[in-house]
């Protein structure tokens, strides 16, 4: 029986020929990842373990990102114990404010994350390094700890989802529609232990950050993992950002595949979930009047150039409503000075928007735009769960950035159409 | 090794946000998350939770971020064991690798309430429902799995081998 991509990617990993869905193997790691919150966990618990070091000091990355610059005194004890521990084992990637950004907007971009790889890190949507052909997985502190001492993790081998992309999406539908239009399918746990692989011939009508997004989501619908097919302009992703060799794997013809699933991309509208669950979507033309008080454009899913272009478009020449706060967060200090010589910034503080340094901030309702009792804020980050950007009686509508952008102008759920766009 | 205790029952996708807010992260002490556990979604959780008592909740427990720091906050209120239809699988990791003991088993999930006392014999998966005097066969856990969480997590493990 033929491998997934996934199946491997973990094989060569573990050092064998052959892995079937269920099995419970030992990988070698490439990376380990973790951030301010996760990391301090894992480093008491590294303390506790019968080691002196760590197992790789290149392939650690430790970048303190969601409450950063630090939100309050205890959150600056954490990242003081994240930056001596750094600094005590020498970790090559440690991101310091200034050259931080969002966690996995950062390290593909800094070329640390390559086509087969395998990555943990202490973050759920460590997931996105699957746009790059990597099985990378979110996990806990104790495996962050366990994985910096050893360089190895357990994995139990998914089984997979297959996920075949046809056609071109329409004008103002992008990645983070796809991957809401999925996980309203298949719901919260449609892919629970499994692997999502994307393949079809619509893949290359994506972009790398159309892939990023989508990938980045996976673990919304429960998944270990989403993969992509190595293409053309993954490889040229690759090399304009890394030296590092890279592997392609790809599915065996034979593969088994414990469902199938086509999304011609063409049909697709733009989509917003609901709350207080990523599942609870409903296409523009399904929207009645939403009246909201933010707009959050950012984080980890949605915070990349494209993302910031397709915002600039809307918000260009126009302004973000009376009474609405508009928040933009580029999620690193790169794109964020790329949009500044685009003259995006420009545009989005014209438009009467606030732009923040790099920072998860209200994503988890960590700091920088927290919501009332009552509020309601089009947010482009990933999750709309109970309380999750404030007060629990707060709500988030998850969109794209091409809807958040339109919402801010009109100060209710809207798409760019409504602008004449 | 067994459990024992009255029952906090919660639905579908109970996920990591209410089980502790992340407003709650800038610590990572169990004593301190633990006195936030559930506050989102049953504000009397705290108050009311004994040493020894079990969660027992519908589909994809646990699921959202990856904070160690809820099954942590589970452990640190008292809680003995976690009965689900099924668990998250960042959740299912970081409870094996803490120690916190997990049973998959959709019937215990249907068949346990609110307020029933409860009984988990973890070696066999077993599940009786001394309320109701009915019993349920949980998923046990394979070998691998098994030592880890008798070792009282990884890390102890990785020291004893
Ligand atoms: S942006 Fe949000 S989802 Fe992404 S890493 Fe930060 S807190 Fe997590």
């Amino acid at each position: 029986m033929g491998m997934t991509m996934t199946q491997k990617i973990l094989a060569a990993h573990a050092g064998l020929h052959e892995v079937k869905a269920g099995q419970l193997i030992e990988a070698d790691l490439d990376l380990v990842l973790g951030n301010d919150i996760t990391s301090p966990v894992a480093i008491h618990e590294m303390e506790k373990m019968k080691v002196t070091g760590v197992f790789d000091k290149d392939k650690i990355a430790l970048v303190p990102d969601h409450f950063v610059p630090n939100k309050d005194i205890k959150s600056a004890e954490h990242c003081k114990c994240v930056r001596e521990f750094a600094s005590a084992h020498d970790i090559t990637n440690y991101f310091e404010v200034g050259e931080m950004g969002i966690e996995h907007a950062l390290l593909p971009e800094k070329g640390l994350v390559v086509a087969g790889d395998v990555v943990i890190g202490a973050d759920s949507h460590t997931c996105t390094y699957g746009a790059l052909g990597a099985f990378s997985t979110g996990v806990g502190s104790t495996d962050m700890a366990a994985g910096m001492a050893t360089g190895k993790a357990w994995f139990k081998v998914p089984a997979a989802i297959k996920f075949n992309l046809t056609g071109k999406l329409p004008k103002w539908v992008s990645g983070k529609d796809v991957i809401l239009h999925i996980i309203g399918m298949i719901g919260v746990d449609g892919a629970l232990y499994k692997s999502m692989e994307f393949t079809g011939d619509g893949i290359a009508n994506l972009t790398m950050d159309d892939r990023f997004t989508i990938a980045n989501m996976a673990i919304e619908a429960g998944a270990k993992n989403g993969i992509f097919p190595v293409d053309d302009l993954a490889v040229s992703y690759m090399k304009e950002h890394s030296k590092r060799e890279f592997k392609i794997y790809e599915a065996d013809e034979d593969a088994e595949y414990e469902q199938e699933i086509v999304i011609d991309l063409s049909t697709l509208k733009s989509t917003v979930a609901f709350p207080h669950l990523p599942e609870n979507t409903k296409t523009m033309d399904e929207i009645d009047e939403v009246v909201i008080d933010q707009v959050v454009i950012g984080s980890c899913t949605n915070g990349r150039l494209d993302d910031l272009r397709i915002a600039a478009k809307v918000l260009e020449g126009r302004k973000v409503a009376k009474g609405i706060r508009c928040i933009i967060l580029p999620a690193t200090q790169k794109i964020y000075l790329q949009a500044i010589d685009e003259g995006l910034i420009q545009i989005f503080i014209k438009a009467g928007a606030v732009v923040s340094t790099p920072t998860c901030g209200p994503c988890l309702g960590g700091y920088m735009g927290i919501l009332a009792k009552g509020e309601r804020c089009v947010s482009t980050t990933n999750r709309n769960f109970v309380g999750r950007m404030g007060h629990v009686e707060s709500e988030v509508y998850l969109a794209s950035p091409a809807v958040a952008a339109a919402s801010a102008v009109t100060g209710k759920i809207s798409s760019p159409a409504e602008l004449g766009l | 090794m067994r459990a024992f205790g009255k029952v906090f029952k919660y639905g579908d996708n109970i996920d990591t946000d209410v089980i502790i807010p992340a407003r709650y992260l800038n610590s990572s002490d169990p004593a301190e998350l633990a006195t936030h556990c559930m506050e989102d979604i049953d504000a009397d959780f705290v108050k009311n939770v004994k040493k020894g008592d079990i969660i027992v909740a519908d589909k994809n427990f646990g699921c959202g971020s990856s904070r160690e720091h809820a099954p942590i906050a589970i452990k640190a209120s008292g809680i003995s064991c976690v009965i689900a239809e099924t668990f998250a699988r960042i959740f299912y990791r970081n409870a094996i690798n803490i120690g916190l003991p997990i049973i998959e088993c959709p019937e215990a999930a249907k068949g346990i309430e609110a307020g029933d006392e409860v009984e988990v014999d973890f070696d066999s998966g077993m599940i009786y429902n001394r309320t109701k005097g009915t019993q349920f066969q949980g998923q046990a856990f394979p070998e691998f799995m098994q030592k880890i969480i008798k070792a009282e997590g990884l890390i102890n493990y990785i020291n004893e081998k």
